[in-house]
């Protein structure tokens, strides 16, 4: 294992003192297999106990260390040094606002991800002595992969949607929805739709596709957006023009 | 120690009419959707066409002979381009909105995409054979 010098330039913000965001550059020995987070960890350690970030689990899991590494939203702990050339650019993650350093405020994120009632709502509510909710390998494919979303807001921070309209639901929260509307063993759909099937919902994403780029887990939310868009639209002309058929 | 935390969140605004020089996969979407106004406005040229048709034989040839000056030329060698390349940045992102699952599996996605290329070559074709160009 061999150590190299790699130059940082993270932007800082304090708000007892600062008025506005300043980068600041840190040279930083790490070694090379190492990633971002764990040359932030090694400046906090040895350089400055003063910066902020967050993180928990180094393993690309708990979703927490989503930050702008050379303006690309990436998890810290999935991002390796030697992958970058030059001065690593660090910020906090674009379209939310900075707490401090490189921490975010997520509370938009967490209440549109709330209001999607992301669990699930059983058709038919059954004691337990009845047994479990039985579901089909092919009906648990048919959603898997939007069970893979840690909630680190990547896509929100790459959706030119949402740094424009903030209130748009937004990629994630929209996928967890359609997850759980893809769900044999569900029965919310129709709450759910109040929710995304709305302006400031799924009909806000033009598919730019940038959050399926990003994603660190594929979850490819934009494929999510787009089925529920068609889906929707299923919806309404059943609504519109055969009335008397049943969703 | 001691010292007092205070929220002051800062908020970054996104440039309105700049952001999507930002990142070449903004000026990919950008592109995709600018091109779309060469659909638009050949589906016009395609409208007055109608139009002069509708008025007699005289200006429906008036027409015809507009139609191959070079800037008519130029336009629809440009509006071809745009369109092609519009149509298929829209049909390689197909299997994200229609994935279809079989049994277990869900198809590839060159399957779907492939699907809407040869819908698009057959209709083509037909259309070519009713304009009597083979
Ligand atoms: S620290 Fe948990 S995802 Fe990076």
């Amino acid at each position: 294992m061999s150590e190299r010098v790699y130059q940082l330039e993270v932007l800082r913000y304090h708000p007892e003192t600062d008025s506005e965001p300043h980068f600041q550059r840190y040279s930083v020995s790490c070694e090379e297999e190492w990633v971002v987070l764990d040359a932030l960890n090694r400046i906090k350690e040895t350089i400055d106990p003063t910066l902020s970030y967050r993180w928990s689990c180094h393993m690309a899991v708990c979703g927490s260390c989503g930050m702008m590494i050379n303006g690309e939203p990436m998890l810290a702990c999935k991002s390796f040094l030697r992958d970058y050339q030059g001065v690593i650019r660090v910020e906090p993650l674009a379209h939310f606002p900075i707490e401090r350093d490189l921490v975010t405020v997520i509370d938009d994120f967490m209440d549109k991800f709330k209001r999607v009632k992301p669990y699930l709502i059983p058709k038919h509510e059954k004691p337990v002595s009845e047994g479990e909710y039985l579901q089909s390998p092919a009906q648990l494919k048919k959603f898997k992969q939007y069970t893979m979303c840690i909630n680190c807001m990547l896509c929100y921070a790459a959706c030119p949607e949402y740094g424009l309209i903030p209130k748009f639901l937004g990629p994630a929260a929209i996928s967890m929805a359609h997850r759980y509307n893809q769900d044999s063993r569900d029965g919310g759909r129709d709450e759910r739709q109040e929710e995304i099937a709305t302006t400031e919902g799924v009909w806000e994403c033009s598919f730019v596709g940038a959050c399926s780029e990003v994603c660190p887990e594929h979850v490819d939310p934009a494929s999510a957006l787009q089925q529920v868009k068609i889906k929707s639209t299923v919806d309404w002309y059943k609504e519109h023009l055969m009335p008397w058929v049943k969703k | 120690m001691g010292e007092k935390m205070s929220r002051k969140p800062y908020v970054r605004e996104v440039p309105k009419y700049s952001w999507f020089f930002r990142r070449p996969r903004y000026m990919r979407y950008m592109a995709r959707e600018v091109t779309c106004i060469f659909i638009g406005a050949y589906t016009l040229l395609l409208l007055v066409g109608v139009m002069r048709l509708s008025q007699g034989q005289a200006e429906y040839e008036a027409f015809l002979a507009a139609l191959r000056s070079p800037v008519s030329v130029v336009f629809h060698l440009l509006a071809l381009g745009f369109s092609v390349y519009n149509t298929a940045t829209w049909f390689n992102v197909t299997p994200k909105a229609l994935p279809v699952q079989i049994g277990e599996e869900f198809l590839p996605g060159g399957v779907i995409t492939g699907a809407h290329y040869l819908g698009w070559a057959v209709l083509s074709l037909a259309v070519l054979l009713m304009a009597g160009v083979f």
